[in-house]
């Protein structure tokens, strides 16, 4: 067998976490540590095996509702994972893999159900599914806009103990509607990050998001961010010239007009 | 709108002479219906807004909103549903019955509620309809036309930005054939979500088909109870009981197999996947009482489906039209693509396309380097972006005219998600590409 891989990045439940293709992230992360001169590895989690605790990077992804809670009853199963993700590695999770980080998620029937816990977050159904482009401002240095696809029926409340990941300039992003859309009269979660137009949750170890797209594929410095943390490394250039259609992409995507006329389309469709 | 709506009643009382005929069986508001709307594709076509298929189906459930219950009444219906090999499977099934008498067929693809409207009005009189459905729409549309026979095919992901999950598609299904239990169905012993959704009606009476498919990409979780299935293809099962059930029917090695008897199949479209198809459209065939052999006689002949798997000649290069629109259908595809022929790839993301390209990046496209790459359509940059960190050389041009300029002469592959590969086509007509089969 060869040396192990400088850097290891480990796709958990691809197998029930693969629904909007987020695995596709690993590939973008894998490869632009390549560009660099660092040797990654990908590592496919499935269900059926035990879970290695080494890795430098765990990714989670989206899925359906009733693997999301395989999922979370899975990874508390494993405890030396578990305790991987809280005290050691990085963790980049998207859309169910958000929601399971948290502390509790409600199903679409009402039931309460505990998460992870990694996150300081609470996830509630929404009344109609978040589905379209959106654009956020990131909060982290030096990632600037981010561009992805929402597909999701979550409402997210974060507590004080996570940032959030963005600003929505477009889009629906945590689903806790802006203070301004708000009904007079009603109390909302208060609290700084308690929703109003943010998406994603952040902390020391925790990147988490509602976008596709997959999100890292359409966001190159986003991946680099995550690169550079786990790397010790920083790359200042967030466009190589690795990737000539990137700034084509870019442009259609953060551009007004498409992801407006999407948005308005989705409300138009009866199911 | 209310008055048009009362108007919709058909008269209790009709002349005796005019039962005889079918078209006023259904009612004479029926028949005016079908007019109108025959009428209205007509002036869609002369102004070149379209094929005129849909505003036909339209116009006519517009006046009369029970039309499609009345134009399938007295009539032994097929619906073909499925993800992916609808188009296929009914343009072999029609082939199949139609050597046996006349058959209403939803033909070019439109595949809603409208598209049936449209193709039982053009064939007013055809005893028997193969009528391929959209997924989300097969319980709307076996309501109204109570079918003798539902074939599915696959179900995988596609689109989920308008449909929903698999999962609820397959219980969308399930519901659907639950409610027709003097339905047969026709159903893919080798997917778990079909066999899921087929098996939910205690009464229900299935005739199994082993199509052998190479994706398996959105069956690793079990329908039922949500765990990991172990196996995969023609064997697999759940600890939860849900297994594949033995098949009555085998696609393998250019044959269908029906209880140890081999039936050659020979079929112009090329790969498994059509095998699959057309061993599912020869089960069908045989429970609307058309002889498996006569069924694979004539489905041998068909040289193209709506358009894919066309040959078309275009300046100097001869391009094999091929669509692809989701994972499963790439994984199918690659199979079919010769390994050193120029390849472009044509990508939308319209709303009949799904909106979220995220898709892309579930199909090995590494497995295409080596080849010639031009990527193009409204999504190039997409797919430009994927293929580069796939490993594989190409160009990207958004027009795919233009892009076939930059591919050597000679036989080209094509590949195109659903409205690229639409609007390709109408191009190479406008263009003067010429269909060489």
């Amino acid at each position: 067998m060869s040396a192990a891989p400088e850097l290891v990045i480990g796709v958990l439940l691809p197998d029930l976490l693969g629904t909007y293709s987020d695995a596709g992230n690993a590939v973008v992360l894998a490869q632009r540590a390549r560009w660099r001169g660092i040797d990654a590895g990908i590592l496919c989690v499935t269900a059926d095996t035990s879970p290695p605790a080494g890795c430098d990077l765990y990714l989670l992804g989206g899925g359906e509702d009733a693997a999301q809670l395989f999922a979370i009853e899975w990874l508390a199963r494993h405890r030396t994972l578990r305790r991987a993700l809280s005290e050691r590695a990085s963790t980049f999770a998207v859309c169910a893999g958000l929601q399971i980080l948290g502390t509790t998620l409600t199903d679409v029937q009402g039931r309460c159900h505990g998460g992870l816990g990694l996150l300081d977050l609470t996830t509630a159904p929404r009344r109609r599914r978040a589905v379209g482009e959106v654009i956020t401002r990131c909060v982290l240095p030096g990632v600037g806009l981010l561009t992805g696809f929402e597909n999701h029926r979550g409402a997210t409340t974060l507590g004080i103990g996570v940032r959030p990941l963005g600003q929505v300039l477009s889009g629906v992003g945590n689903g806790v509607p802006p203070a301004s859309r708000r009904p007079a009269g009603r109390t909302w979660p208060v609290g700084p990050s308690s929703g109003g137009g943010i998406e994603g949750a952040v902390t020391d170890r925790v990147v988490a998001t509602y976008l596709h797209g997959p999100v890292l594929a359409r966001n190159p410095a986003l991946a680099d961010y995550l690169l550079s943390r786990v790397t010790g490394q920083g790359f200042p250039d967030p466009d190589p010239p690795e990737v000539p259609d990137l700034p084509g992409l870019r442009r259609g995507y953060l551009s007004p007009t498409p992801p407006r006329r999407a948005r308005f389309r989705s409300h138009l469709k009866p199911w | 709108m209310a008055a048009v709506r009362g108007w919709a009643r058909p008269p209790p009382m009709r002349p005796a002479r005019l039962v005889s005929s079918p078209q006023f069986r259904r009612g004479w508001w029926t028949w005016v219906a079908m007019r109108a709307g025959l009428a209205a594709g007509w002036l869609s076509r002369r102004l070149g807004l379209g094929a005129g298929v849909i505003i036909r189906g339209r116009v006519t459930l517009a006046l009369c909103p029970s039309a499609l219950s009345r134009l399938a009444a007295g009539r032994r219906v097929v619906l073909v549903s499925g993800t992916n090999g609808k188009t296929t499977t009914s343009h072999l099934l029609a082939a199949a019955l139609r050597t046996a008498g006349p058959v209403a067929h939803n033909a070019t693809g439109a595949n809603m509620g409208d598209g049936a409207v449209a193709a039982l009005a053009a064939d007013p009189d055809a005893p028997v309809a193969v009528l391929e459905v959209d997924e989300l729409h097969l319980a709307a549309v076996a309501t109204a036309v109570d079918p003798a026979v539902v074939v599915l095919l696959n179900l995988s992901r596609d689109q989920l930005d308008r449909g929903s999950e698999v999962r609820a598609v397959a219980a969308a299904l399930a519901g659907a054939l639950s409610a027709h239990p003097d339905t047969v169905t026709v159903a893919n012993a080798d997917d778990p979500m079909v066999v899921w959704a087929a098996t939910q009606s205690p009464r229900a009476s299935t005739v199994w088909v082993s199509t052998g498919g190479r994706w398996n990409g959105d069956a690793t979780s079990c329908p039922r109870c949500g765990t990991t299935l172990h196996g995969n293809g023609d064997r697999w099962r759940c600890r939860c009981g849900l297994a594949r059930p033995a098949p009555h029917w085998v696609a393998s090695e250019a044959a269908a197999v029906r209880d140890r008897h081999v039936i050659p199949v020979g079929l112009r479209l090329p790969g498994q996947f059509n095998l699959g198809n057309a061993v599912t459209a020869m089960a069908a065939a045989e429970l609307m009482g058309v002889d498996p052999r006569r069924a694979a006689a004539a489905m041998s002949l068909l040289p193209d489906v709506a358009g894919r798997y066309a040959v078309v000649t275009y300046r100097e290069r001869e391009l094999r039209l091929l669509l692809a629109k989701n994972p499963a259908g790439w994984a199918e595809m690659l199979g079919v693509l010769d390994e050193a022929r120029p390849l472009l790839v044509v990508v939308n993301a319209r709303e009949a396309d799904g909106r979220d390209t995220s898709w892309l990046w579930d199909v090995p496209f590494e497995e295409i380097a080596g080849r010639p790459v031009v990527a193009a359509g409204e999504h190039c940059a997409d797919v430009g972006v994927r293929l580069t960190y796939a490993g594989v050389e190409h160009a990207t041009v958004a027009d795919p005219l233009a892009a076939l300029a930059l591919l050597p002469t000679g036989v080209v592959d094509v590949v195109a998600n659903y409205t690229a590969f639409h609007q390709l086509r109408r191009r190479l007509t406008a263009a003067g590409g010429e269909s060489t089969r």
